[in-house]
């Protein structure tokens, strides 16, 4: 259940931010806030900045103008990163030959923390998260040989091993077929209503939104609407980005 | 098999070449992974120019060499990061100019002889007691810097922007590397020669990676890789009269030949 706004806490808040690349804007004056418990798509054709937008959150890149608060402390000064999951645009794109099992890769992540973990506290931990994304079978597989969307599950599972309050994804879908986007998105959701987790996705796929998700912004350089689900959908900013000629997938449900 | 029992030289070969071929065989696994494969080939030509330098200045050439070969990493990394080269050109261009410059100033001090040569090909048969030590050391200092960092060096190689959203230092942990990486080649190549260290760097290392399924065991298989090269190298190499730091990247070869053989199907 998301909490109501009013007793929720704000974990993110972006003001007036500007950010360009060599000379060209990515993001013009955008400020956003994200509540504990919202399950926030951000929507936008390719180029639209989501990513910039994402990484200048994590502190992965510095603003030209304006500022960033990650549970109220500038992304610079916050040091309690497991927190914080992230999965990048770029997670399935490593080298497949890479000699990890799906233990070592969620273990990664436990074991760069900044408090020591015990052996027996790490299995633990490895266990649970790989049964809440259900890959508990292929611990000792290697991540390589795993599909797109059997590798990104394993990819939350070293997202949540640390227990983050928020989880931000960057087009986690590409390259997963459909049946299992759906099983995935899912996921997303049972984490979102029951684990209580709060998740930022990036997307150009609109196809999401009617689905799992309860927050909507709309950014294409500029960010042109931020509501709930409902108000989205009675709103013209899905028609706006598509008579902007921006590519987005669409689905019909 | 006696004669390595009643030489002492060739038990400080093997006691320096191992702990030589160790620390790089471990270092090698995460550079390469890196796509840093040429970093060892790269820094030990401008190692070369350090050494040529300090044997100009007449202030030990070590030193000067290490001090170079640091400075040299940091620059490297820090050209890949701006200049937006990829890492191979960045190290291609260090490593000739390395190269010229320190032919240059070998030929202006009037040291283009067998003591300058030695740092090229390496003499590890006639490496002293103390090389022994430093070379234990040197494996040592690799060996823990990797242990406290497995994890985090892991999760950076495997997924960099993951990696530092969720806290690790990897702008620090890069340089830490470098200046292992810098270290273990300048003083290998004291002892094994600038041809051995880039070897070591890369063979043993590319035979685990091939090999094995998991991260911790492609480090294990490459220090043994690495260590059995040296062992049979040097026993080949005696028995043969052959050179030893030829004879050892030959057999390290072989062994990554074979291993290639039973590699794992991707």
């Amino acid at each position: 259940m998301v909490l109501p706004d009013a007793e929720a806490a704000e974990l993110i808040r972006v003001e007036g931010l500007h950010f360009s690349r060599g000379g060209r804007p990515v993001l013009t004056d955008v400020s956003l806030s994200i509540i504990e418990g919202d399950f926030l798509a951000i929507l936008g054709p390719n180029g639209s900045g989501k990513t910039t937008l994402l990484k200048i959150i994590l502190g992965l890149l510095k603003p030209d103008q304006g500022w960033v608060r990650l549970f109220g402390r500038p992304p610079e000064d916050f040091v309690e990163r497991e927190l914080v999951g992230y999965i990048p645009q770029k997670a399935t794109h490593f080298d497949p030959l890479f000699p990890a099992s799906v233990r070592e890769v969620v273990a990664m992540a436990l074991r760069s923390g900044r408090r020591r973990i015990s052996r027996p506290d790490e299995d633990t931990a490895v266990r649970i998260a790989l049964e809440t994304v259900d890959m508990i079978e292929f611990w000792n597989r290697r991540i390589g040989r795993l599909s797109g969307g059997q590798q990104q599950r394993v990819f939350i599972a070293r997202a949540i091993a640390r227990n983050p309050r928020i989880l931000f994804l960057d087009e986690p879908t590409t390259g997963v077929d459909a049946e299992n986007q759906d099983r995935f998105y899912d996921l997303l959701g049972r984490l979102n209503t029951s684990g209580r987790l709060t998740i930022v996705l990036v997307t150009h796929d609109t196809g999401i939104v009617n689905k799992h998700v309860n927050k909507v912004a709309c950014l294409n350089q500029r960010l042109f609407f931020h509501g709930t689900h409902d108000q989205f959908c009675s709103s013209g900013a899905l028609k706006e980005m598509i008579a902007g000629g921006h590519h987005l997938v669409l689905h019909r449900h | 098999m006696d004669a390595f029992f009643e030489y002492a030289f060739l038990q400080r070969a093997v006691g320096a070449g191992v702990c030589i071929a160790v620390a790089c065989a471990v270092l090698g696994v995460f550079l390469l992974l890196r796509k840093d494969a040429m970093i060892g080939h790269g820094l030990s030509h401008i190692a070369f120019a350090g050494i040529a330098l300090g044997l100009l200045i007449r202030q030990w050439p070590m030193a000067v060499s290490l001090a170079v070969a640091v400075v040299a990493a940091l620059g490297i990394m820090k050209l890949k990061e701006s200049a937006g080269f990829h890492g191979d050109t960045a190290i291609a261009v260090c490593s000739s100019l390395g190269m010229a410059v320190g032919v240059i100033l070998a030929s202006i001090s009037g040291r283009f002889d067998a003591s300058l040569l030695s740092y090229l090909f390496g003499d590890i048969l006639a490496i002293e007691p103390a090389e022994v030590v430093l070379s234990a050391l040197m494996a040592l200092a690799v060996l823990v810097i990797t242990a406290v960092f497995y994890h985090r060096f892991m999760f950076m190689t495997f997924d960099r922007e993951a990696a530092q959203a969720a806290g690790v230092p990897v702008r620090r942990l890069d340089a830490l590397m470098s200046v292992a990486t810098a270290i273990t080649v300048v003083l290998g190549m004291k002892i094994v020669g600038i041809l051995l260290v880039a070897a070591f760097l890369v063979i043993p290392a590319a035979a685990g990676l091939q090999t094995a399924v998991r991260f911790k065991s492609a480090v294990g298989i490459a220090a043994v890789v690495a260590s059995a090269s040296v062992v049979v190298g040097l026993a080949a190499a005696y028995l043969l009269d052959w050179p030893a730091s030829g004879t050892i990247v030959v057999v390290s070869f072989l062994i990554f030949g074979i291993l290639f053989l039973f590699r794992r199907r991707a």
